[in-house]
């Protein structure tokens, strides 16, 4: 078996690529890239945490972590929704998805 | 076996972090979405390596199949296919290398410092989606409940918001200095 610590590697990894596109990129929606890339580095860890843990100490079903993961993937579809329908209301009024450009929001 | 890691986790993982800097790299977006897609597919299948069949598969529906249809749409409607990016990077770029490059250090160093190197990992969770189902039926059915009303207020709200406006302006509105 993996041990957890690799997972834990590869989430840090693809968590700082997501940071770094969306910390250096010019556009609006590789920016939003980026953030989902960041939320499932956090899945990631969620689910390599629950698998490793104890499963039947405590009260729970030994299901928490996986809900959690569950619960979050649910989440992250929302954020991505309303991100990208922001981004092209943005698009239609001021023909531009370039963040250095995007300097007012105001109609 | 590979520094006590298995080839099929050293593969998932070489194409998971490959296609998360492809994302990152190319010119044109739509190649971004597609290498985006790439990453996606390589987390469901660590999700499969830790015995997390449910969560894989939703991975597989929610994020190729809609999230990443969506990042699609987004590009095509505001840019056109085939048109690169005239410039792609901030003026800022090397201040958000450092940045990442930063919180991944720390982020390595405090893995590789907190955690005993042969964490035994234990016997495999004999969960199926029966259990699961049962449990999102009973005692995680608020949250459910509360996901539930999440994505339909989100996704009206995104329609919404991403909704042509009427074009009569208000009458005695200024038509302030926009075009």
């Amino acid at each position: 078996m993996t041990p957890l610590a690799a997972f834990l590697i590869v989430a840090a990894l693809v968590f700082a690529i997501g940071l770094a596109i969306s910390l250096t990129r010019r556009n609006a929606i590789l920016v939003l890239i980026g953030i989902e890339l960041m939320l499932n580095a956090a899945n990631l860890n969620l689910i390599a945490f629950w698998r490793f843990g104890p499963h039947t100490s405590g009260h729970g079903d030994g299901l928490t972590g996986m809900m959690f993961a569950i619960f979050s993937i649910a989440v992250a579809a929302a954020e991505a929704a309303v991100g990208l329908g922001l981004v092209i209301a943005y698009h239609r009024h001021s023909k531009t998805t370039d963040l250095d450009a995007m300097t007012r929001v105001k109609g | 076996m590979i520094f006590g890691l298995s080839i099929v986790f050293l593969l998932t993982a070489i194409l998971t972090v490959a296609g998360a800097v492809a994302a990152a790299l190319l010119k044109n977006l739509v190649h971004c979405a597609l290498s985006l897609t790439v990453t996606f597919a390589g987390l469901a299948l660590l999700y499969l390596q830790l015995d997390a069949q449910f969560a894989g598969f939703s991975q597989i529906l929610v994020y190729i199949g809609a999230v990443a249809i969506l990042v699609v749409f987004a590009i095509l409607l505001t840019r056109g296919a085939g048109v690169p990016e005239y410039r792609g990077y901030s003026t800022s770029w090397f201040l958000g290398l450092i940045i990442s490059a930063a919180v991944f250090a720390l982020l390595g160093w405090a893995v590789v410092k907190s955690l005993p190197v042969s964490a035994a990992a234990s016997e495999a969770p004999a969960i199926t989606v029966q259990s699961i189902g049962a449990a999102l039926m009973s005692s995680y059915v608020l949250p459910l409940e509360i996901v539930a009303v999440l994505l339909t207020v989100a996704l009206i709200g995104a329609v919404i918001v991403a909704m042509p406006e009427p074009r009569t302006p208000k009458p005695g509105a200024e038509q302030g200095g926009g075009k």
